[in-house]
């Protein structure tokens, strides 16, 4: 647990306001200096000087209301934004569990779908296929497997995105509020399955807005809060403090 | 590199499955398209207006596929990254391949259509050139090269300007009246014929109707498709991964 997979280092992210273009190219150009002044200088700031590391092997929860910034710092790990400040530095595949249905597409088969999205997670085509029968069989999908998506509850979908996931081979695996969907059996092959990468070394990054989960899986948690770091703690001490000033009850993330 | 083919495999079975659920269906309404539009050309300027062009329907055939192959490339390529929004905000994959993909679904199509061309080439008793075999090979890559540089410009610029699609249409239109297809390049008077070179598509058509009419091979005009192409495809990559960092965030 010596060396960092993640380092977060003074980060900042903040996005333009597209509202402006997006609006559409007429209004864009008939406006242009009002425009172009205000995709200058107006920002909206997902993330202010974040700094943390993450230990190679750790569970690593993040915690935080909606909008705080934890799918912000998702996005930078996976690769897919740029900081504006600061540095990212990730070592190792990032595999990402993608949320509901991401990735996926309704009016392909179960079946398509896992080579869609093993080949999207990283894999080549032959290894999906070799690991086919054994991703059906995580899943329990069997009578449903050639059906196509849009047939399928959200549970369903959401076992058929982990049971790809599960057969991955990543470095650091990234979990975006997944385990909240599913019955309670698959929820605990979920998290048996999380034992078994954590076992294997690999880092986890897993957010999510049940302390419970946070508790039984982590060994450390980040609070974000206002677009930065709040606290970075054992499990216990922040939950504690975190689910005592969330006293204000927010809306349920559960599907 | 193995497993760069593999992404654009799944990625356009994907697309050609999403799109018609059954690629036979699929494959006959990319038929009957061009066709339709042939009727209807030929209705109106043979018919009507009495245009001095013989085998009219076929003339028009033979370039109306290739252009409709342009054509399709570019106005599906402009919801292609809007559709995959769900994975390009959490997977980091070489996006380009997302219009390639789009724009490999349309070539096949194109691909498969040269036969239907070939039948009514012989049923109007012309024969292609000999050089059809190359040829096809020589025309297919500037074209390919020409649909994916716009696609890759027009389906990344069309998420930040929403109504970009609109301003696509129009100029789709302008440019299919600026390509030689319902009228033949000679017959544009001299002061006109700047226009040809405006527009990339049209030493392309030409390419392809002179190849599949069985006239003689212009490797001039070929050259100088293939690099307008070559400019734009790589143009229109450079825009694109200038711009490939900001698609998570307007997403």
């Amino acid at each position: 647990m010596s060396q960092a997979a993640v380092i977060f280092d003074k980060v900042s992210k903040s996005y333009p306001f597209y509202t402006h273009i997006t609006a559409g190219l007429k209004k864009f150009i008939f406006t242009l200096p009002s425009s172009l002044k205000e995709l200058k200088s107006k920002s909206f700031e997902a993330l202010r000087d974040v700094s943390f590391e993450v230990y190679r092997g750790e569970t690593f929860g993040i915690v935080g209301k909606n909008g705080a910034g934890k799918s912000t710092i998702l996005g930078l790990i996976a690769g897919v934004l740029k900081p504006t400040k600061g540095r990212v530095i990730v070592r190792g595949r990032v595999s990402p569990l993608l949320e509901l249905g991401a990735g996926f597409h309704k009016e392909l088969t179960g079946r398509e779908n896992i080579v869609l999205n093993g080949v999207l997670m990283g894999m080549t085509r032959r290894e999906v296929m070799k690991k086919m029968d054994s991703i059906i069989e995580f899943s329990e999908l069997w009578d449903f497997i050639d059906q196509p998506l849009r047939t399928y509850s959200s549970g369903m979908v959401a076992r058929l995105a982990f049971s790809v996931v599960a057969h991955l081979d990543p470095d650091i695996l990234l979990i975006d509020e997944v385990l909240a969907v599913g019955d309670l059996s698959f929820q605990k092959k979920c998290l048996k399955k999380m034992e078994e990468f954590k076992q294997r070394g690999v880092t986890i990054i897993f957010v999510s807005h049940s302390a419970e989960d946070i508790k039984k899986v982590c060994d450390r948690v980040m609070w974000i809060e206002n677009h930065t770091v709040h606290k970075i703690g054992r499990p216990h001490e922040v939950m504690e403090e975190y689910t005592f000033t969330k006293a204000l009850p927010e809306p349920k993330m559960m599907l | 590199m193995r497993y760069f083919f593999d992404l654009v495999y799944v990625l356009t079975q994907k697309e050609i499955k999403v799109r018609y659920k059954n690629s036979v269906f699929g494959y006959f309404w990319s038929i009957m398209h061009p066709l339709a539009f042939a009727l209807m050309f030929y209705m109106a300027f043979k018919v009507f207006m009495k245009v001095k062009i013989e085998d009219y329907p076929l003339f028009l055939i033979t370039a109306l596929f290739p252009w409709q192959w342009f054509s399709n490339s570019v106005s599906s390529s402009l919801f292609v990254l809007m559709d995959n929004a769900s994975l390009i905000k959490k997977l980091n994959f070489p996006r380009e391949l997302i219009p390639l993909s789009c724009v490999i679904n349309h070539s096949m199509h194109f691909l498969l259509s040269v036969p239907v061309i070939l039948i009514f080439v012989y049923i109007y008793g012309r024969s292609p050139s000999w050089w059809l075999p190359l040829g096809l090979v020589l025309v297919f890559v500037p074209q390919f090269l020409l649909s994916y540089g716009i696609s890759l410009a027009v389906s990344s610029l069309h998420l930040f300007f929403r109504d970009l699609d609109r301003l696509v249409s129009i100029f789709l239109t302008l440019l299919f009246y600026m390509t030689p297809v319902v009228y033949g390049e000679d017959m544009l008077p001299e002061n006109y014929k700047y226009i040809l070179y405006l527009n990339p598509m049209a030493p392309l058509i030409i390419c392809w109707r002179r190849l599949f009419l069985g006239q003689s091979f212009e490797p001039n005009l070929l050259l100088f498709g293939f690099l307008y192409s070559l400019t734009i495809f790589l143009a229109g990559y450079s825009l694109f991964r200038k711009l490939s960092w900001r698609f998570a965030e307007v997403l």
